[in-house]
Parts: structure tokens; C-alpha cells; sequence
């Protein structure tokens, strides 16, 4: 009979020790799924950061590269979902608007300097707010530009970037570096042309229509896609790699602009700690495709980086990450160190950028340039929209005639209508 | 006989069973903990696979985003599914790719089986080294044969993803490559157990090697031919990392009149992943109900071509 007291009082004291998860319940914490693989570092850091100044439970979790969707669709699932994710474009906003809670009138909201990087839902409600923005152009290696005999500051306007990159690319045995890095099609890269230079056509359709868009349009005219052409020809005839290898991909364009292989890199500010390493005065010009007035461009801008609260949360979780937020874009040293990874936030007590990239941009501004805003996140059906158009470069890459481009152009085009149809059911 | 059976009680048991008697029926240990070892199975399989499997036939009635959210809507996600081009077009992609497949599959795991066990020198270095493939993953299979295709391709200025048909070609070869060895195996199996005195027998009567094949050896291994035609072709059907790797995810893609996009290199579960996970939100419960259907027409050919072949065996 003792014996059995004992075991029964054993067993619930084992059964109590599971009951001490719940002990901080009360006070909430934070689960910050992540979506960019590059950032995972310094989030960690400054979630032991927010761990020793207030005590309060932080969680990093960083989906694997292109696999956030799933991820977020399981880790959703789970008795202790993400309080804290991402909402970044209006795909997004569709998908996950009843799990986001109302950001409008909360304390970080007011913290904010723009309203530009913040998405909203058909209601009216504040899904999701920019915690940081980017922007992407052509990356450029000054010095390997000057050993060539060409200066930055002269490259103002399509016809310029093109009779250097032919230059230098028919050049190129003699110089020891090529024009433009490698432009692979695989999934890896193919959305430096299909999802980021596309942009320059969606841009201008909107300033010729007089406004930015702010929701996904049924139909585009194209009207801008011989430029497109235009660029993605010079960067793809003037490269390391031959266009008919780009398709299964496997080369990687940040290494050869790092050890000097080439002077032009299409990406975005992003690369900026990567590539700074190797080459600390790395600059970025804007898309030049042959527009009028193409001389006041400047970078396109935006962002996808768009924090979300799970509505579903309890509301001490909630109110635990609402003020993890406050503090990331208040307090001067974790504002230092998110800003070194994501650029720049936009916030009025956020840390100033050190990103040489997005100084560019606020040059080109400074300039009196037209920032070109990221269109490219309207874009419907993103992956079967992106896939055709993938699909259409990868055949015109093998055969590049004019009719091979008739397919690109029906799959940006023409693709944009289906899909925009599909997406709304 | 049978009345003793019944009446009296069965020593070797070495318990009391009175129950005819009407007495309390005393049970052997084996009866009484028998739930104890079959419990954590039967746990296991019901958590892992019957409530999974109701709980999936029941979300494909409905639309949501989370699972716990998820609700009813009849039968439109079986509509859609059926309406949408990029799944038809999967199914019959993907029911050639099964028939091609199996055909070359076991034609040629039969072959490689027969000369291995002619008595030919080193069959066991043979064997071996045909079952290695197995042993390697679909993903990196994908990309290491993506790799040697665009090798050979890039002489031609053209690669794997350029055409429906080097893809399709593509994908056969490497299921070859990696499954002729494992249905190798099997077939050798069911070779070693043909009666020798059969084959003396069909030897003394005069019939030449190719009748003996086909009226003594085939007849006689037809067990093995059924399971490896149901493990190719249910194989087939299912197939989906080396889908993913090989082809880009079903490239080359094409537009559609509708402006649907078909992935021509898709096969199903590769387009039910893709489903499920696309941009639209109401795209998961469809995703969900092709899986269903996807279930139904796998195990459905599977059981029919394994009572077609099983009628074909014969019993030694």
C-alpha cells in the first residue's frame, strides 16, 4: 500500500512539472517567424537582447529560403503559433488578412515616417506595417568601371550603360572581367528579371496612368516592354555566362561580382553586406531601358519586409510582441543592428543606414530623381505568373527572335489578365 | 471427436476453460495482455494514419486557410479540381509516364535478373552494384541527372527544360536507373525458387531455352511480377521528388487559351503540392480534394492490376 502512495505521488509530481510551461503564460512572449535566411543572425541577437533587458521569452524562427509560405501555413497551425510574422504584399493580405491584427493607432504604427510600406486589406484594416524598405537597380563596381574608361556619374541613360557594357564585354579577354555578372533562370535568380527589372514596365504603365497602384489591376498594356527587352538583352548578350546556359542555372553572380569578374550585378540592396566586403565603394544605378527622360530615374524602392500580429494570439502574446516591436524600432542599439542587416526602417527614432546602396537611393532622390515604386508586388498568381514568364525567357534565351519575345510578351502581358481573373475568382 | 473438443478442457493450454460450462472464463496470459503489445500499434497507426485520413477526405469538403478553420462547402473543391486544366493535363501526363515506365521498368529488371543468375562470374558484384541507386535519395538523384542531361543537352544548345519531351525522356531514365535494380531483386528471388526438376524436365523434353522462358520460368515467377508491377506503376503514380528536382518543378510551362499556365513536366502529386501551396487562398481545399481523387485512382489501378496478374499465377 505505501508503495503505491509513493508511486502515485511521484506520478503527480512528474504530471506538475508539465504544468510549468504555463508559469510564464501570464506574461506573454514573442514568436517571430522570418522570412529572409540572410537576416537570421542579428535577429537572434537582438532576441537575447530583449531577453536579458525585460525578461520577456523571444523566439527566431527563419523559414528555410523560398519555403516561407509553407512554413508559415504549418508553424500557423501549431498550439503556439508566430505572433509576430509577415504580411508583404497583396497576395499576402489575401491569404492571411483575418489572422492580422489591426495595427492602426498602436504605438509602433505611430512611430512610423511614411505610410508608403504599409499594406491594408479591402476594409480599410492595417494589416501589416514596413519595418524596413529596399531598393533594387544594377549594382555597380566603380573601379573595374574606371579601369575600363568609364565613370559612374557618366552613365545616366540607356545608350550610356549600353556602349559601356558592349564595350567592355567585347573587351573582355583583354580587361580580365565581363560587363554584366551571370543572369541564371532557375528559381534561385529568375526573380531578378521577372520579379524585380519587370518593374520598370509596371512602374512606368502607372506614371503614365498618373497613379501608383493600389491593388491589382485587371489588365497591363505592355507599353514598356520593349525596354524591358532592351535591358535584359544587354545584360544577358554582355555577360559571363552565354544566355543558352542560363536556364538550368548553377553559376553565382554575387561570387564573380565579389572577386572582380565583372562590373554590373542586377540585384538589390540586400547584397550590400555581402558584396561591401570585397568591394567597399559598390554603388547602384537605376534600370536604364531607353525611357524618355530616363535621366531623373532613380532606384526602385519598396518593400516586402511587412510585419503582422496573429490576431489569434492571446492577448498578453499580443501585447508582449506590440512592445518587442516598439523597442526594436526605438532603442538605439537594436535599431543599430536591424539596420545594418535590413537597411533602412521606417521610423523616426530608427538609427540612420549605413547601406551604401540605399545611400545611392537617397542621392538619386536628393537629385531631384523619381523614385520608381515596386509595382512588381501586384503582381497576380505570383508563382504562375512568374512561371510562364520564366518559362517564355528560358525558350527566348535559346532562340532569341522576335517571335520568341511575342511569347515573353504574352506571358507578361496577356499572363497578367489571366491571372488577375483567376486570383479573383 | 468433435465432442470431446468441445467438452473437455485442452491440457496444453494449462489453464481451467470452463466456459461452456458457464463458468467464469479464465483467460490464457497471451489473452489478457495481448492489448498491452498490440495497443501502441494500433495507437500509433490510428494518430498516424486513420485520423489523418478521415481528417484530409473531410477537409477536402471544405475551404480554408488553417486547418482548424476550415469550413464546409460542399462539393466545389471536387468541381474545380475537375475543371482545372493544369490537373488534367497532370493525369495524363502522369498515366503515360506510369505505363512507359512500368513496361521498360520491369522488361528490363527481368532481363538484368535472368543474366544474373545464368551463373555468369561476379553476379554478386553485378547485383550490387545495379541495387546501389536505390539507395540514394529522389532530390539528389534529380539534380545529379540534371546536371548530366544538360551536359549532354548544352552540346545540342538546348536543355532539359526546353521541351516536354527531353523532361519526359529525362525522368524515365533516371526511374530506370534507380528502380531496375530493387525490382531486380525480387525478380531474382522468384528465379531461385523455379523448381530445378521443372526446368530438367522441360530440359529432357526437348524445349528450346526460349520456350522454357516462357511456358516454365515466367509462369513461375508471375508472384514476383505482380509485386513489381504494383510497386512501378502505384511508384509512378506517386512520384514526386524526383519530379521536382529533374524538371524545375514541370518546366517548360506553356499558357493556356484561359490563361491558366500548365506545367507540362508536372506530374499529380508534384500539381496537388503546387495547388496547396500556390498564391490563391482558395486554393488549399482544392489541393486537398485532388489528393482525395489522387488516392482513389492509385489504389483503385493498384488492387486491378493486382487481381489481374494475381489470376495469372499459378500454384506449384
Amino acid at each position: 500500500m505505501k508503495k503505491k502512495i509513493l508511486v502515485i505521488t511521484l506520478c503527480i509530481c512528474m504530471a506538475l512539472t508539465l504544468l510549468a510551461g504555463c508559469s510564464n503564460g501570464k506574461k506573454g512572449s514573442v514568436y517571430w517567424l522570418n522570412f529572409k535566411p540572410e537576416s537570421d543572425e542579428v535577429l537572434q541577437k537582438i532576441a537575447t537582447m530583449y531577453k536579458e533587458k525585460t525578461g520577456v521569452d523571444v523566439k527566431v524562427v527563419t523559414a528555410a529560403s523560398g519555403t516561407y509560405s509553407q512554413t508559415l501555413t504549418s508553424e500557423m497551425e501549431k498550439s503556439a503559433p508566430p505572433t509576430l510574422f509577415v504580411i508583404g504584399n497583396s497576395a499576402g493580405v489575401k491569404t492571411w488578412a483575418d489572422y492580422a491584427l489591426d495595427l492602426k493607432d498602436t504605438a509602433v504604427a505611430k512611430e512610423l515616417s511614411t505610410d508608403a510600406y504599409n499594406l491594408y486589406d479591402e476594409s480599410g484594416k492595417l494589416v501589416s506595417i514596413g519595418y524596413c524598405y529596399e531598393c533594387y537597380g544594377i549594382i555597380v563596381n566603380p573601379d573595374l568601371l574606371k579601369q575600363a574608361g568609364y565613370e559612374v556619374s557618366s552613365i545616366n541613360n540607356f545608350a550610356a550603360l549600353k556602349a559601356a557594357a558592349e564595350d567592355i564585354h567585347a573587351r573582355a579577354a583583354e580587361l580580365g572581367f565581363d560587363a554584366f555578372t551571370s543572369n541564371d533562370m532557375d528559381s534561385s535568380s529568375s526573380w531578378r528579371y521577372t520579379g524585380h527589372m519587370i518593374n520598370l514596365d509596371y512602374y512606368y504603365e502607372e506614371k503614365d496612368a498618373g497613379k501608383t497602384w493600389t491593388e491589382c489591376p485587371d489588365t497591363i498594356t505592355g507599353a514598356y516592354v520593349d525596354n524591358f527587352r532592351q535591358l535584359y538583352d544587354l545584360c544577358v548578350n554582355n555577360s559571363t555566362v552565354d544566355r543558352s546556359e542560363l536556364a538550368t542555372g548553377g553559376h553565382d553572380a554575387q561570387n564573380e561580382f565579389k572577386t572582380g569578374k565583372a562590373v554590373f550585378y542586377v540585384q538589390g540592396s540586400w547584397e550590400y553586406s555581402a558584396v561591401a566586403e570585397s568591394v567597399p565603394n559598390a554603388t547602384m544605378i537605376p534600370y536604364y531601358c531607353g525611357v524618355a527622360g530616363e535621366e531623373k530615374a532613380g532606384l526602385n524602392c519598396g518593400t516586402e519586409n511587412c510585419w503582422a500580429v496573429n490576431s489569434k494570439a492571446s492577448k498578453a502574446d499580443q501585447d508582449a510582441t506590440l512592445d518587442f516591436m516598439y523597442w526594436c524600432v526605438t532603442d538605439p542599439e537594436a535599431s543599430a543592428l536591424l539596420v545594418e542587416s535590413f537597411g533602412v526602417m521606417p521610423y523616426k527614432n530608427a538609427v540612420a543606414s549605413t547601406n551604401g546602396f540605399l545611400k545611392a537611393s537617397e542621392d538619386y532622390a536628393k537629385a531631384g530623381c523619381y523614385v520608381m515604386d515596386w509595382a512588381t508586388n501586384y503582381q497576380p498568381e505570383v508563382d504562375n505568373y512568374r512561371a510562364a514568364f520564366v518559362s517564355a525567357l528560358n525558350q527566348y534565351n535559346a532562340d532569341p527572335t522576335d517571335a520568341n519575345w511575342e511569347t515573353v510578351r504574352t506571358a507578361i502581358v496577356d499572363g497578367w489578365a489571366t491571372q488577375a481573373a483567376i486570383a479573383k475568382g | 471427436m468433435s465432442r470431446n473438443r468441445n467438452t473437455s478442457a485442452q491440457p496444453q493450454d494449462g489453464a481451467d476453460v470452463k466456459g461452456v460450462n458457464g463458468f467464469r472464463k479464465k483467460l490464457t496470459p497471451m489473452q489478457r495482455w495481448g492489448w498491452l503489445f498490440l495497443g501502441p500499434v494500433v495507437a500509433a497507426f490510428i494518430i498516424g494514419f486513420v485520423w489523418p485520413f478521415i481528417q484530409g477526405i473531410y477537409l477536402s469538403f471544405c475551404k480554408f486557410t488553417l486547418i482548424r478553420d476550415a469550413k464546409f462547402n460542399g462539393i466545389s473543391n471536387f468541381i474545380d479540381a475537375f475543371k482545372d486544366a493544369t490537373f488534367l493535363h497532370a493525369f495524363w501526363y502522369t498515366a503515360l509516364f506510369a505505363v512507359v515506365s512500368l513496361v521498360l521498368i520491369n522488361v528490363l529488371a527481368f532481363a538484368v535478373a535472368y543474366f544474373l543468375t545464368q551463373g555468369i562470374k561476379g553476379s554478386n558484384l553485378f547485383r550490387t552494384v545495379f541495387f546501389m541507386p536505390n539507395l540514394i535519395g529522389g532530390i539528389v538523384l534529380g539534380y545529379i541527372w540534371s546536371m548530366i542531361f544538360d551536359g549532354v543537352l548544352s552540346h545540342l544548345n538546348t536543355n532539359i527544360f526546353m521541351e516536354t519531351k527531353y523532361g519526359f525522356w529525362g525522368l524515365i531514365i533516371l526511374m530506370l536507373w534507380q528502380q531496375i535494380g530493387y525490382m531486380m531483386i525480387i525478380y531474382i528471388a522468384g528465379l531461385q525458387a523455379v523448381p530445378d526438376d521443372m526446368l530438367e524436365a522441360s530440359k529432357i523434353d526437348g524445349a528450346s531455352k526460349w520456350q522454357t522462358l516462357w511456358k516454365v520460368t515466367i509462369p513461375n515467377v508471375m508472384p514476383s511480377i505482380t509485386i513489381c508491377m504494383f510497386l512501378s506503376l502505384t511508384n509512378g503514380f506517386k512520384l514526386f521528388d524526383q519530379n521536382l528536382a529533374l524538371n524545375g518543378g514541370g518546366q517548360p510551362f506553356i499558357q493556356q487559351a484561359d490563361g491558366s499556365v500548365v506545367k507540362t513536366t508536372e506530374m499529380l502529386a508534384l500539381n496537388i503540392y503546387n495547388t496547396f501551396y500556390g498564391s490563391s487562398s482558395a486554393a488549399k481545399g482544392v489541393a486537398q480534394a485532388k489528393a482525395v481523387i489522387f488516392f482513389i485512382l492509385v489504389a483503385g489501378l493498384g488492387l486491378a492490376q493486382l487481381a489481374y496478374t494475381r489470376k495469372k499465377e499459378v500454384q506449384q
